[in-house]
């Protein structure tokens, strides 16, 4: 809106006022370059929580899903049935409630609790507070459990090695090319709820199909968290990347 | 998405740029969006009223830069435009494109007093 008179930006002209210009690149004010990416206070905390992994040799995932799509269920199992070989750790991040991390630690691990209260993602500063209450160990895996939204979690790095995406069979199979940005940004996709495939009238191929559309690159893990179909994939890919850091720890 | 954020990391910007570059008031931003930004940029006009209300940059015009989306075809081997991430390659219709530009969305220029 111009300050002058209150008319909006693209507002017509009329003849007898001009006592004024529209043009964005005619004005009468100082000029000052910024260049500066908005989204570059994020990425400082990001590089630092990335750091942070990196000095301790700490494999964190990012998880993000729309809600509902068996997110904390497969956490859950995925913790019962590492924590024995690996020290693990998690962040929950919800709008309200505790509720997610007090599942966690019914398994012994430890877990921190973000609630963003109106926020629609984590960002990088809540999860470096959080992980001063967290210390997780040297070589230990962390889990950061996002906020249940498959859209603005895609733009906020949190230091992470690579996001996790679940898509559960109970949503629609068009979810990856609806939502392309998150689905783009994650490196594998988790197909959960495979055991209700029998009730259902969803396309396994036709999604896989629209996932690699937005990302020629993403893996694709077919799972249920329940019965525990695919979960030894899974857990072939978290120690795939553990490896990974290894090696690069040593070189 | 998260415009109002957005906004609100754009305000934070300004602010710490305040100092450095000796202004006052904001009369104009500049901002680059990218076309596969993923940013809505209506909701982003709406929140910027909003979200610098009572700041240094009350009243100010956003002016929106559109950058075009590009993206490298690996089947054409060649630069494509493109105006949303999962679209095809206008050229041979195939999915194998990696995003090379308009993704961008940061603060370019202001005008000050």
């Amino acid at each position: 809106m111009c300050t002058d008179c209150g008319c909006g930006t693209d507002s017509v002209t009329i003849d007898g006022h001009r006592h004024h210009v529209h043009d964005p690149h005619i004005s009468d004010g100082r000029k000052v370059r910024i260049e500066v990416d908005i989204l570059a206070k994020n990425d400082e905390y990001a590089a630092r929580n990335r750091g942070f992994f990196a000095g301790r040799g700490i494999l964190a995932l990012n998880l993000v899903s729309s809600p509902g799509s068996g997110k904390t269920t497969l956490l859950t199992r995925t913790v019962d049935d590492l924590k024995s070989s690996v020290s693990v750790a998690v962040i929950e991040g919800d709008q309200q409630t505790a509720n997610d991390a007090e599942r966690i630690r019914a398994t012994g691990v430890p877990a921190v609790q973000i609630n963003t209260g109106k926020g629609c993602h984590l960002d990088a500063h809540m999860v470096g507070h959080a992980l001063e209450r967290l210390a997780p160990q040297t070589d230990s895996l962390l889990f950061i459990e996002n906020v249940g939204n498959l859209v603005c979690p895609a733009e906020f790095d949190l230091g992470e090695a690579a996001k996790v995406a679940i898509l559960s069979v109970t949503e629609g199979e068009d979810k990856p090319i609806k939502y392309p940005d998150m689905f783009h940004a994650a490196d594998v996709m988790l197909l959960n709820k495979i055991d209700l495939l029998p009730y259902l009238d969803f396309d396994v191929e036709k999604c896989l199909g629209y996932a690699l559309r937005v990302n020629p690159d993403i893996q694709i893990i077919p799972i249920s968290a329940t019965r525990g179909d695919g979960l030894d994939d899974w857990y072939r890919w978290i120690a795939g990347r553990r490896a990974g850091l290894k090696r690069t720890k040593e070189v | 998405m998260h415009e109002m954020s957005l906004c609100e990391g754009i305000l934070r910007v300004i602010e710490e740029e305040a100092e450095a570059q000796s202004y006052h008031r904001v009369k104009t931003v500049w901002l680059e969006v990218g076309a596969l930004a993923g940013v809505e940029v209506e909701a982003l006009r709406f929140g910027f009223d909003v979200v610098m209300k009572d700041s240094i940059a009350k009243g100010a015009r956003l002016a929106i830069i559109e950058v075009p989306g590009q993206a490298w075809c690996m089947l054409c081997m060649k630069t494509v435009a493109i105006a949303q991430r999962f679209d095809p390659c206008p050229e041979c219709g195939g999915f194998q494109l990696q995003v090379t530009g308009g993704e961008e969305m940061r603060i370019k220029e202001l005008e000050v007093e």
